[in-house]
């Protein structure tokens, strides 16, 4: 287990760089680059020249990017262009943690009321229960978060007055941005859930367990409970760093100060560094969610060995 | 058709023909039956349709041209004059919505276009030829794949600046990847079938083992993809627009039209409610659709 998980961050790292690199070229490869404008209008070029010489935008595109990651993995990731006076670590450690704050929560919500749902639409298939809940679940599916994001807004602070339509510091400045963000994983929770228990009901060792008189319970916490869990760790684990990186449409809509905003500003300024630092944070997310996930489905699901071997 | 003796007598012949004509259908009447069974893939070809009458009649249809604007009639509530307001410079606002619409479904058929035009072939050739350039195409999805796709769309649409044709360009660009495997993966099942195997030993050349035997196999999850490819390429253009980097002026576009409502949504309420409204409905209408399609043309997907 312990080579395999090695062999595993290895692998990731390979894919770190790959898209580091990719990432690098991409952003240089285009037309412009920062500093081409500022709140005055456009710079002269000697100024540009200043600007691109102190950044050591100057300098080969090779020796620029070894630069960069030399004092990347050393945890300093350089100066934000949009926002010279801070560090893009400094300002991501700033925006983050907002973003942190809602996305909690929306994974508690979504994915305890989504398995909720799932599972007693499957315990009660073809009732009003399960058509009410997979309609539902389509509907989640279906609407973008930013239309929720606006109903919910029309409604409950135009309409009803009840909430203030967007800030951030109150603590019901969290409802309206969790409901919306919430509504689409909750709704993929249900449905996985309710598929994967309909299908793990009609096994073989199912109905063997209720023949041989074990009580619903039982039968529903040890034989169907834990089956059904593995689409649940392969499926939607994974979804769980799309939700920590935000939404930027629900930032945007609600004005929460999140990570959001810097995926759009970052490009329009060509703000090297902080692209580069956000393509990593959300690579790096994904690629230890990935192991994780992989080391959980060995240890839910006994049948899968890695490497042909069994896990110890 | 089997080859039948030359001493039966054609009358004969015939008749069994049509027979057996009346008993089987073929496999498009029964997928066309299955889908009429299910009532929310009617309900949404229904919408489907209204928004393809009112987005692409638009011209003919709206009251007023998108770009009919009356500053004295501005910020109205929606009467029997405007029967979904005006905005804040004085675009009847029932042309607007009509307009954007039809640029949604514009952008959105016209963007899995491009999509279906780069994955279709690339998929097509992984399948096919597998080898290197299976390795080769795969190994470019496997790299798309890693990468934030809405960072990605929104750093192109920046470098190439807002746009019908850019956006197009860009969603395209970010959405054959799901095409591309599906092809691959649909190829390579079918190949190891027994009656590909069947018509090979027959002497069937590649290429007519390809098209007549694989490609039509392949088609019902790919026509399904491409149906669902269609709001998602909608989703992204208004996500996009409504960020600021997707169409610009004087294009109208749903995304953008909400983006606009936020300042005065708290007094007017219509500028928000009707573009989310109609957002909404595509979503909606064309989901229906791609999953009625999907329980009628590939019951073991279902």
């Amino acid at each position: 287990m312990g080579r395999y998980i090695a062999g595993r961050i290895a692998g990731l790292l390979f894919v770190l760089i790959m898209v580091s690199v990719i990432a690098f070229l991409l952003m240089h490869a285009v037309p412009g680059g920062p500093f081409a404008v500022d709140e005055k209008g456009v710079l002269p070029e000697a100024q540009r020249a200043a600007q691109m010489r102190k950044y050591g935008l100057d300098k080969p595109l090779w020796e620029q990017y070894v630069r960069y990651m030399w004092h990347a993995v050393r945890g300093d990731f350089g100066v934000p262009f949009q926002s010279p006076t801070e560090t893009v670590l400094g300002l991501i450690s700033r925006a983050w943690p907002v973003t942190i704050k809602i996305g909690v929560p929306t994974i508690v919500i979504a994915y305890g009321l989504g398995t909720l749902f799932g599972y007693i639409a499957a315990k009660h298939q073809n009732s009003w229960l399960d058509y009410t809940v997979s309609f539902g679940a389509t509907l989640g599916i279906v609407l973008p978060n930013f239309v929720v994001a606006i109903w919910l807004m029309l409604f409950f602070s135009v309409y009803l007055g009840w909430l203030e339509p967007g800030g951030w510091g109150k603590p019901q400045h969290y409802i309206m941005p969790v409901i919306a963000y919430s509504l689409a994983p909750m709704a993929l929770v249900a449905r996985y859930t309710r598929s994967s228990v309909l299908e793990v009901m009609r096994t073989d060792h199912v109905r063997t367990a209720r023949a041989k008189g074990l009580d619903e319970g039982a039968v529903m916490r040890w034989h169907v409970g834990r089956n059904a869990l593995i689409p649940f760790v392969t499926i939607l684990i994974p979804e769980i760093p799309n939700i920590l990186t935000g939404s930027i449409f629900i930032e945007s809509v609600f004005r929460v100060p999140g990570l959001g905003k810097f995926f759009v500003t970052s490009t329009q300024t060509r703000d090297y560094p902080m692209i580069l630092a956000l393509v990593l944070l959300v690579a790096v997310l994904w690629g230890v969610t990935f192991i994780l996930t992989d080391i959980m489905y060995t240890i839910l699901d006994p049948r899968v060995r890695i490497a042909g071997r069994p896990v110890q | 058709m089997i080859a039948t003796p030359s001493s039966a007598p054609k009358t004969l012949i015939a008749t069994a023909d049509r027979a057996v004509l009346k008993k089987s259908r073929s496999n498009l009447y029964y997928a066309f039956r299955r889908f009429r069974k299910q009532r929310l893939a009617m309900v949404g070809l229904v919408i489907v349709v209204f928004l393809m009458i009112i987005g692409f009649g638009a011209p003919l249809l709206a009251p007023t041209g998108y770009d009919v604007a009356d500053l004295m009639s501005a910020n109205q509530f929606p009467s029997r004059e405007f029967p979904l307001g005006t905005d804040t410079i004085g675009h009847n606002f029932l042309s607007r919505i009509m307009y954007g619409t039809r640029t949604s479904l514009f952008v959105g058929f016209a963007a899995v276009g491009v999509g279906m035009a780069i994955g279709i072939p690339l998929g097509l050739a992984a399948g096919l030829r597998g080898g290197w350039v299976d390795f080769a195409v795969m190994r470019l999805v496997d790299v798309m794949t890693a990468f934030p796709g809405l960072l990605f769309a929104i750093f192109l649409m920046t470098v190439l600046g807002a746009g019908v044709g850019n956006i197009i360009l860009v969603i395209g660009l970010t959405s054959w990847l799901t095409l591309c495997r599906l092809v691959r993966a649909q190829l390579l099942t079918l190949r190891e079938q027994d009656y590909v195997m069947a018509a090979r030993c027959l002497g069937a050349s590649e290429w007519s083992i390809a098209f007549r035997h694989l490609l039509p196999n392949a088609l019902a999850p790919v026509i399904v993809a491409i149906t669902l490819a269609v709001p998602t390429a909608i989703f992204a253009e208004a996500g996009l627009s409504y960020l600021g980097v997707g169409i610009n002026e004087p294009t109208p576009s749903l995304g953008k039209m909400i983006a606009d409502s936020a300042p005065f949504i708290r007094v007017y309420w219509h500028l928000g409610l009707f573009p989310t409204g109609a957002i909404a409905l595509i979503m909606l209408g064309f989901s229906f659709v791609g999953d009625g399609l999907r329980d009628a043309l590939d019951p073991r997907q279902a």
